[in-house]
């Protein structure tokens, strides 16, 4: 495991983002090693989201430093390709292709990003498919999967570009109770692996079974940062303490 | 019709009074104006039978029959339909003609269905309008030349029609993107390509690509007159056709473009396999709508001097002898002109279906 702050894959120095005036992001500096799997979790409108879609720039950052694995992001649009296809993301909306398959969502980008050839994509897509445990819907429509074999697809969609760096944004937060469980198993499967993971989450259980760091976000600034037993037992901030006390139900 | 006629309709025939009842005479204003109608149909429909069907001639070779018999004289259409279906074009040539529609029309029908969309299709497309050009044109295999001044009837106005399609519609696409896109110059041009055209009427274009764009040209350019209308109606039907498409790509979600995004693919396969198929889809009665406007749109080509369908057949009344059987002949080619509109309006609706239905969206 790595350890924080030695050979990191994302750096932000001193991020800003707006919306108009609303700062979302307001001077974040964040270190994130390769293979560290972050969990993200604080108050609706934190600025959770705005930070995770900075790091594949579907948000710009106003101001400040972001690398991504090395690379700059810096507005040239090929470092944003480049960054994208080391990145893959799950979004909380269950946003699949709905014209396509199970196979054709995991096969497409493969085939269109990274060149493969239409045999490789899908021999790439099943296997991610099977590890997600969705292999027998491969020739189903998004339409026609629950929710939780929906969100499956698009975990396995994203694991079919074999990214550097996973992001989740709320992966459950659309699902009921039973598919969240599923989607969560997989969640932790794929947590085993290695890869660098950076999961905005309210799953408390989860944070605690695979995080190495938990964040605490508020008004657009990383508060608390700390290994899930120091973030649970003894949180610094009055803020994480409050949010604990809330969403633990204490 | 009151909301609670469904509720009321007898399953099948069982009740017809009672169907009549619910339908016709559920209320006071519905009766008065099942009434009024029942009294329109009285005073018109004998005259109308009378003359259409009882005192007409079907077969005549001599106008002087029609007139003593007073009735319709649908002998117009077997003596003259030859010069309303083919125009000017060379009278021993219309097998040409004949074949050009029944490939035309047999590559039309058999793309309406759906499991026979396929690579193979597309090429018999190719083949079949190769060859239909060939038919067209001649100088070719044999076939003596036809120049486009001679073309006429049917088989021009499908012509037409199939180069504003098929010609348009791609350029409509790009049109659609253009108008969205982040690159401010083709922003501009897209809009005002499209708020141009389609503030202008088509007449206007046509007058504008039949008589202005020779002034521009190098002396002893010929352009084709024929090819002239051709441009003028394919940028008017890619003007409306933009718009249709614009709609079907409002409507796809803003998520979709950022799952593509997020994903690395580039603008061209994020348009072509994300975007597209799914706009096209919410856009076809749109387009189906452009389609049969299109369609009807040739027959203002017979104002610029292109003999189509309905010029064929204003030349053909131009014989004095059956000059004054105009109605029997215009409602002939209203009944073309309907048969095809309705085939694609049909179509398009069992596509909304099959595609609302369908297990594949
Ligand atoms: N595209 C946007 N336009 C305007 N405001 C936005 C946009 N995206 C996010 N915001 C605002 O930025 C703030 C932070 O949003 P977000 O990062 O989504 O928070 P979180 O994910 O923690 O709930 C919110 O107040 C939100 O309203
Ligand atoms: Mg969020």
């Amino acid at each position: 495991m790595a350890t924080p702050g030695t050979n990191p894959i994302v750096t932000f120095d001193g991020v800003h983002k707006t919306f108009g005036r609303f700062r979302a992001l307001n001077g974040v500096s964040l270190s994130v090693g390769r293979g560290e799997r972050i969990v993200i979790c604080g108050p609706s409108g934190s600025g959770k989201s705005t930070l995770v879609r900075c790091i594949n720039r579907l948000e710009a950052i106003d101001s400040g430093r972001l690398t991504v694995d090395g690379i700059d992001l810096d507005g040239d649009v090929r470092a944003i390709r480049a960054v994208r296809r080391k990145t893959a993301m799950v979004f909380q909306s269950l946003n699949l292709f709905p014209h396509l398959t199970a196979l054709g969502n995991a096969a497409f980008a493969p085939e269109s990003a990274l060149g493969l050839s239409r045999g490789e994509a899908e021999a790439r897509a099943m296997r991610y498919l099977a590890r997600v445990h969705v292999l027998d819907q491969a020739d189903k429509y998004p339409g026609q999967l629950s929710g939780g074999q929906q969100q499956r697809v698009a975990i396995a969609r994203a694991l079919a570009m074999e990214p550097e760096i996973l992001l989740f944004d709320e992966p459950t937060s659309a699902l009921d109770p039973e598919m969240t469980r599923e989607v969560l198993d997989a969640m932790i499967e794929i947590a085993r692996e290695g890869r660098t993971m950076i999961v905005v989450t309210h799953e408390m259980g989860f944070a605690r079974a695979v995080a190495d760091r938990i964040l605490f976000m508020d008004g657009g600034e990383i508060v608390e940062d700390a290994p899930p037993s120091a973030f649970f037992e003894a949180p610094r901030q009055e803020r994480t303490r409050a949010f604990l006390a809330q969403i633990l139900g204490h | 019709m009151g909301p609670t006629d469904a509720a009321i309709r007898p399953a099948g025939s069982a009740r017809p009074l009672a169907w009549l009842r619910a339908n016709f005479f559920g209320s006071i204003p519905s009766s008065l104006m099942s009434l009024a109608l029942l009294a329109a149909l009285a005073a018109t429909l004998p005259d109308l039978v009378r003359w259409a069907l009882v005192d007409s001639v079907w077969r005549t070779a001599d106008p002087a029959v029609c007139r003593t018999a007073g009735g319709a004289c649908w002998a117009v259409i077997g003596e003259k339909y030859r010069v309303m279906l083919f125009g000017t074009y060379p009278f021993d040539q219309h097998w040409r003609g004949y074949a050009m529609m029944a490939i035309v029309l047999t590559l039309v029908g058999v793309s309406t269905v759906r499991r026979l969309w396929s690579g193979a299709l597309l090429i018999a497309w190719g083949v079949g309008l190769s060859a239909a050009m060939v038919l067209q044109f001649g100088g070719f295999a044999g076939l003596a030349r036809v120049p486009t001044s001679l073309w006429g009837g049917l088989p021009l106005t499908l012509a037409i029609f199939l180069g504003t399609v098929l010609g348009g519609f791609p350029l409509a696409v790009l049109l659609a993107l253009g108008r969205q896109s982040r690159l401010p110059v083709v922003r501009a041009l897209s809009i005002g390509f499209i708020e141009t055209v389609r503030g202008v009427p088509l007449v206007n274009i046509l007058f504008v690509a039949a008589l202005l764009f020779p002034l521009f040209m190098p002396a002893g350019v010929n352009f084709d007159k024929l090819l002239r209308a051709q441009v003028g109606m394919l940028i008017f039907f890619a003007a409306y056709t933009a718009e249709s498409v614009r709609g079907g790509l409002q409507a796809v979600p803003h998520s979709q473009y950022e799952a593509a995004d997020s994903l690395g693919v580039s603008y061209w396969e994020r348009t072509l396999k994300i975007v597209l198929p799914q706009a096209l889809r919410i856009a076809i009665p749109a387009v189906v709508n452009d389609v049969i406007r299109a369609f009807k749109n040739t027959s203002v080509l017979v104002i610029i001097g292109l003999l189509d369908l309905l010029g064929g057949t204003m030349a053909a009344l131009e014989d004095p002898r059956w000059t004054r059987f105009y109605v029997e002949a215009y409602l002939f080619v209203a009944a073309l002109y309907f048969l095809f509109c309705f085939s694609l309006s049909q179509y398009s609706q069992k596509l909304e279906t099959e595609m609302k239905t369908g297990r594949n969206y």
